[in-house]
């Protein structure tokens, strides 16, 4: 796996950080979804996406994927522009479901993850079914790889797109609420593997997530999106009963329990949701 | 027994074989049929995959506008289809740029279309048959110019297919990645509905606007449950197409039946056998078996 990554001169990947945001404002036309965003993410960060519904948060994949252009500031990613396809981001969308009526085996996806852009047809290519065979292994489902995708449980499905998205060595991983129909032992084992990519192969992951209390043991940073404001840095900075009160200008309470976990209240509205 | 030819079935086939290419036009069928097969083999299988069965037989009805027009006008009728087809295809395409409404537009088109045909059909003044085969399949009608033109044609949708396959397998199976990853999913739909079009115009000749899942649908619906790969579904997609196709023909040679019907019926026939007995074959938990050895399970089950 590492050796696409050794074929990059050092120079093009640098030590930059992956994404830099400076006074980002994202939405549709005159519909700000939010504004002013500022952070930087580095290699082998893992980084929390956490907010209510609706506040943005999906919003800020489809800018760092190219589908969508801020309507101010300046994003840049790998020094340039987001541009649409890049192959250094690795994608699984949020409620990704695959046809359940599909009997094709989970490794075919895993290789289109590699080939799927390239024109023509390869019958014979064995590159990209032994990238896939190492990507599958890498997420500990090389077991699956001959399974048909409509049988495999909601954990083993995250590790087949975990696989799909990585086959491509990408330097970004972008995982788009992939902890919502696990339970909370495949919560874990999920993380565990992210984390696991994250700092063995130095990729930055941004996940977007409801819950943030299971991240806290890994995360480096987290970026918190709610009312049109974002606050980005370390989990313990940003989530504060201080620092977010300032930040939103209304009192905002940040609650612990005796272990460890925390819920953001006063920002969620009437129904007390928290995050 | 009756038969169409006045030639009596021999036990043995090659005999057989022998008498029906005696025929012309039965050289014709099976060359036409040959091909058709094949290219419904393909292309079926991304119709099933990607869900578009009412795409395709839109594509036949708007193709019978056409060749019914074409009769009116005394060109060839796969001509008529082509144009028809592509037409509808093109204007399917860009009326439904997300698949969510694409329904109601294929409907719309559709009904306009078939009126249309309507008219073509009753302003002709040639032979009913005519409009008869158009529905049905005209295979034992299948002139050498029909056979080269389906040649050409098969080629050039094979040759499409196979530039676009991976891209198009990609933007079926998972079409929000592929998107993301930079793959063109607008452009390969439409390239795919192209395709699509094509396929239907020379497969009409075998089984008829009407009869036109027998050849682009069951095939590929069949095969999906016996492997796992797409290469090899495509590979048993076209065995069943052309082994269908085939032995309708050499059946319908020896009775006065139609071979639109036989293929049908084989083609419906096996699918059912195999929705039957593929859970018992390959059923869950027996994935990492080799196929032999699932056989041996399934015989010691079944057949103690």
């Amino acid at each position: 796996m590492s050796t696409t990554e050794s074929l990059v001169p050092t120079s093009a990947l640098g030590e930059g950080p992956v994404v830099i945001a400076k006074d980002v404002s994202a939405g549709y036309g005159d519909n700000v979804v939010w504004r002013n965003a500022s952070f930087e993410i580095n290699k082998g960060e893992f980084v929390a996406i956490i907010g209510p519904n609706g506040a943005g948060k999906t919003t800020l994949f489809r800018i760092l994927l190219g589908l969508q252009h801020p309507v101010g500031g300046k994003i840049t990613m790998f020094g340039a522009e987001p541009t649409k396809g890049s192959p250094r981001i690795g994608y699984v969308p949020q409620h990704h479901v695959v046809d359940d009526e599909s009997h094709i085996e989970s490794g075919e996806l895993v290789r289109l993850g590699l080939s799927g852009k390239r024109w023509g047809f390869s019958l014979f290519s064995h590159e990209d079914k032994k990238a896939a065979a190492s990507a599958l292994e890498g997420v500990g489902a090389a077991e699956l790889a001959h399974r048909p995708l409509a049988e495999l449980s909601g954990g083993e499905l995250q590790r087949i797109f975990l696989a799909e998205a990585l086959v491509s060595n990408p330097d970004l991983l972008l995982l788009d609420e992939p902890l919502s129909n696990l339970d909370m032992r495949r919560e874990r084992d999920l993380l565990r593997l992210v984390n696991g990519v994250v700092k063995s192969k130095g990729v930055a992951a941004l996940l977007i997530a409801h819950n943030i209390n299971p991240l806290l043991p890994y995360l480096d940073k987290v970026i918190y999106i709610a009312n049109g404001k974002v606050a980005s840095g370390r989990p313990d900075q940003v989530l504060t009963s201080e620092s977010l009160s300032a930040l939103y200008d209304i009192h905002i309470e940040v609650l612990h329990d005796s272990l460890g976990n925390l819920a953001i209240v006063g920002i969620e509205g009437p129904h007390g949701d928290t995050v | 027994m009756e038969t169409r030819f006045s030639v009596a079935f021999d036990p043995n086939i090659l005999t057989d074989l022998q008498q029906i290419w005696a025929y012309q036009f039965m050289q014709h069928a099976f060359e036409a049929g040959t091909l058709v097969s094949v290219v419904a083999g393909v292309v079926g299988y991304f119709v099933v995959l990607r869900r578009s069965t009412f795409v395709a037989h839109a594509f036949s009805e708007i193709g019978f506008a056409g060749a019914a027009g074409a009769l009116l006008l005394g060109i060839p009728a796969v001509a008529g289809m082509i144009l028809g087809s592509s037409i509808g295809g093109t204007g399917i395409a860009v009326l439904s740029r997300r698949s969510s409404h694409r329904d109601v537009y294929i409907g719309i088109v559709l009904a306009f279309a078939l009126g249309l045909g309507l008219l073509f059909i009753s302003l002709y003044t040639g032979y009913a048959t005519e409009a008869y085969s158009i529905l049905f399949g005209q295979i034992l009608g299948i002139s050498e110019g029909d056979v080269l033109l389906t040649l050409a044609l098969t080629a050039a949708i094979l040759l499409g297919v196979g530039l676009i396959y991976r891209p198009l397998l990609f933007a079926s199976l998972d079409e929000e990645v592929a998107e993301a990853k930079g793959v063109p999913t607008l452009l390969i739909g439409i390239a795919f509905l192209l395709l699509v079009a094509l396929s239907v115009s020379i497969a009409v000749q075998v089984t008829g606007v009407l009869l036109i899942f027998s050849l682009m649908v069951t095939p590929a619906a069949t095969a999906q449950h016996l492997v796992r790969t797409p290469r090899n579904v495509i590979i048993i997609s076209i065995a069943i197409a052309l082994a269908s196709t085939w032995v309708g023909l050499f059946v319908a040679f020896y009775t006065v039946y139609p071979v639109s019907f036989f293929i049908t019926t084989i083609v419906f026939a096996l699918y059912i056998v195999v929705r039957v007995f593929h859970r018992k074959i390959l059923g869950p938990g027996e994935h990492r078996k080799g196929w032999r050895e699932r056989m041996q399970i399934f015989m010691r089950d079944y057949y103690p």
